[in-house]
């Protein structure tokens, strides 16, 4: 990772901005992946020199947190709600056709990268269960075949924004 | 949407009469779009681009409400008590004028001008306000502890760390009414001597993020936060910190050392976080539906309050209702209310016409109950006897479609992944309990596996270091303690009622 990177710069920014605290970390993390789009290993390096940290530390508190991811993702990311209400409304059903429909594992990408399946315990859409999230549109009492199209609406560059 | 109804009215030449707002969420969840026409409280359902020029035509121009799509169902809020979310739906949370305009920021004012600090705590102590994070710890009592502590400064965290699956009122409120929250803020740290609070909001809720971004920016413009305010001594600020999908970052010792950039992990109390909290410093730990309801016992009293809801369980509470249900949505009732006006008054019976079979009260560590069980009321002290917790208010009603073992094991699944690691008895205890859970549902289970199922989920309670570990195995003490006869068929006779289990690959449909 080149420093001149524009990129870099950004982080700098936000690092500056929490005044390269240790209790910022959190933050600081949320603002990395947002720019870099995951967290590998040299730019936690990175961000535990800035803020004078062991990188042990820097990668402990990155390994916890569900929601920092470590590999890059898919070009685009389905994300299936596991929380109660989902489950109980067949969310499962769903997440099996995906997998079969698309041949990625839950958690992993397609082949070409076009496409991640991952998870989140709980988005407080319930009411509207089961939730699937398409890159950030939310889709509501999803069905298989709903989010099928949809997924591949996505994939071939349709832009859909009926739910 | 929005804008469809902006054209209307302007189409129709009433902009003088009818102003098109936005609003926080009405709770309705199920049957949105919803559009609130005031005055008269008239709610339109699922309503549609072509709808809107309908309403304002008729409803707006002629004063005839458009029958067909109001929202048909009374059950719904007559049973509701809106204490905490009063403002939901009726202002603009973007707009802090909005919120003063319907008397927020009064009691702050109150308490600045008229009251000392040990005044508020009493205010709040006679209230009988308990903690609505789950564990009810009475409000008045910490808020006392911290304001007696003697090390300085003093800090607040503010939990909205909803981690709960199947939870979202702290997610409403703060889309909907994010000042009750910060006014809350704003008197606790009058009452115990704090001048810097924290939000520690979990990242999946990026709108309620954003709206209490707004609200914080407007909150320091209008020098309601900051130094000086209302041109008084006290100072207060107001930071946010985020969440990043740890489910036990919301146990109250883990969201401090969260608050501080480290892995969530809890550590034994004592010393409590009153004493030794945020960077050891005394803390105050309240879940943000506990705050929103200070500023309403500061303006009207608290022998107002106390009459809600039962005498040693004051107020109201909000409960996520989901589920097999037919309307599914946020609710806020009176503590004592029993389970059966909520699932069938409140959230109108069973959806598709399938027959009840249980359900789920407190998340992934609350506990799974059955029909008779639903003349149970609401409120710490009862749940608690019948093995199911208050915690943040999740209740999700399943129908005979679901199998009890499977659910008991989806939720020892979910703890596993979120037990923090640090103690054996959740992290090796909860991992062994899934074993047998497997074996079970697979057909290998053996009538032994009931006894081992009840023994570890005894240990795990008793010996796990905080409440993750602890009410763990609630659900599946419920399921042996309701559904035994689940267990035994799955045991015995190989055979799942519901048709989820013993698969290889899960149905399709």
């Amino acid at each position: 990772m080149a420093t001149s990177d524009n990129r870099r710069i950004r982080l700098e920014k936000v690092l500056k901005e929490h005044n390269y605290q240790e209790s910022a970390l959190l933050e600081i993390l949320h603002s990395a992946q947002e720019i870099y789009g995951y967290l590998d290993r040299n730019l936690l390096m990175d961000i535990a020199g800035s803020l004078n940290l062991p990188p042990s530390h820097v990668y402990g508190v990155t390994t916890f947190y569900s929601f920092f991811k470590m590999r890059k993702p898919g070009e685009h990311i389905v994300t299936a709600c596991l929380g109660t209400a989902c489950y109980v409304k067949g969310v499962e059903q769903i997440i099996a056709a995906i997998e079969k429909e698309f041949n990625l594992k839950r958690g992993g990408s397609t082949a070409d990268g076009k496409l991640s399946l991952l998870f989140t315990r709980c988005i407080g859409a319930c009411a509207m269960a089961p939730a699937i999230i398409i890159d950030d549109q939310v889709i509501g009492k999803a069905t298989k075949e709903i989010v099928i199209s949809k997924i591949k609406n996505t994939l071939g560059g349709i832009k859909d924004e009926t739910v | 949407m929005l804008k469809a109804f902006e054209d209307a009215v302007k189409e129709f030449g009433v902009e003088n009469i009818c102003k098109v707002a936005r609003t926080g969420c009405i709770g309705t969840c199920s049957v949105g779009p919803a559009v609130l026409v005031d005055p008269g409280d008239y709610l339109y359902q699922c309503v549609t681009l072509e709808n809107a020029r309908e309403i304002v035509q008729k409803h707006i121009v002629l004063g005839e409400p458009v029958k067909r799509i109001l929202y048909n169902n009374e059950g719904y809020f007559q049973k509701q008590q809106r204490l905490v979310l009063r403002n939901a739906g009726k202002i603009d949370p973007t707009r802090i004028q909005d919120y003063i305009s319907v008397g927020g920021y009064f009691a702050l004012a109150k308490c600045l001008a008229t009251m000392t600090p040990q005044g508020v705590v009493d205010e709040i102590t006679n209230s009988g306000l308990r903690g609505r994070g789950g564990a009810g710890f009475p409000v008045g009592q910490k808020w006392s502890l911290v304001a007696r502590a003697h090390n300085t400064p003093k800090y607040i965290v503010a939990n909205l760390d909803e981690g709960d699956p199947g939870v979202f009122a702290n997610r409403t409120l703060a889309e909907a009414d994010p000042h009750a929250i910060i006014e809350g803020m704003l008197i606790a740290g009058y009452a115990i001597g704090a001048q810097k609070g924290y939000i520690y909001i979990r990242s999946e809720y990026p709108l309620a993020i954003q709206t209490l971004q707004k609200a914080i920016a407007q909150a320091k413009d209008m020098n309601l936060l900051g130094d000086n305010i209302l041109e008084t001594q006290h100072k207060f600020d107001l930071e946010l910190r985020f969440g990043a999908g740890a489910f036990v970052a919301g146990e109250e010792t883990a969201i401090l050392v969260s608050v501080e950039g480290r892995r969530a992990q809890p550590r034994p109390r004592p010393p409590y976080p009153a004493n030794q909290g945020l960077w050891t410093k005394p803390t105050l730990i309240q879940n943000v539906e506990s705050l929103a309801n200070a500023p309403l016992i500061v303006l009207n009293g608290w022998a107002w309050f106390k009459s809600f809801g039962l005498p040693n369980c004051t107020g109201t509470k909000c409960f996520s209702l989901t589920g097999e249900i037919n309307n599914p949505g946020l609710i806020e009732v009176p503590m004592g209310i029993t389970l059966r006006e909520i699932v069938y008054d409140i959230g109108g019976g069973i959806s598709n016409g399938k027959k009840f079979k249980s359900v789920l009260v407190g998340g992934p560590s609350g506990g799974c109950l059955p029909e008779p069980l639903l003349e149970a009321p609401i409120d710490y002290d009862s749940l608690k006897k019948v093995g199911a917790i208050m915690g943040s208010g999740g209740i999700v009603v399943l129908n005979e479609n679901s199998c009890m073992v499977d659910t008991a094991r989806y939720f020892t699944d979910f703890c596993i992944e979120e037990s923090c690691g640090k103690c054996t008895p959740c992290r090796a205890g909860l991992a062994r309990v899934k074993e047998i859970f497997d074996r079970i549902t697979t057909g290998e289970g053996e009538l032994n596996d009931i006894d081992i199922l009840e023994k570890a989920s005894e240990y795990i309670s008793n010996a796990s270091l905080c409440g993750l570990g602890q009410t763990a195995p609630n659900p599946i003490l419920t399921t042996l303690r309701y559904f035994r006869e689940e267990y035994l068929e799955h045991i015995v006779d190989k055979k799942c009622r519901a048709g989820v289990c013993f698969k290889n690959e899960k149905a399709e449909e």
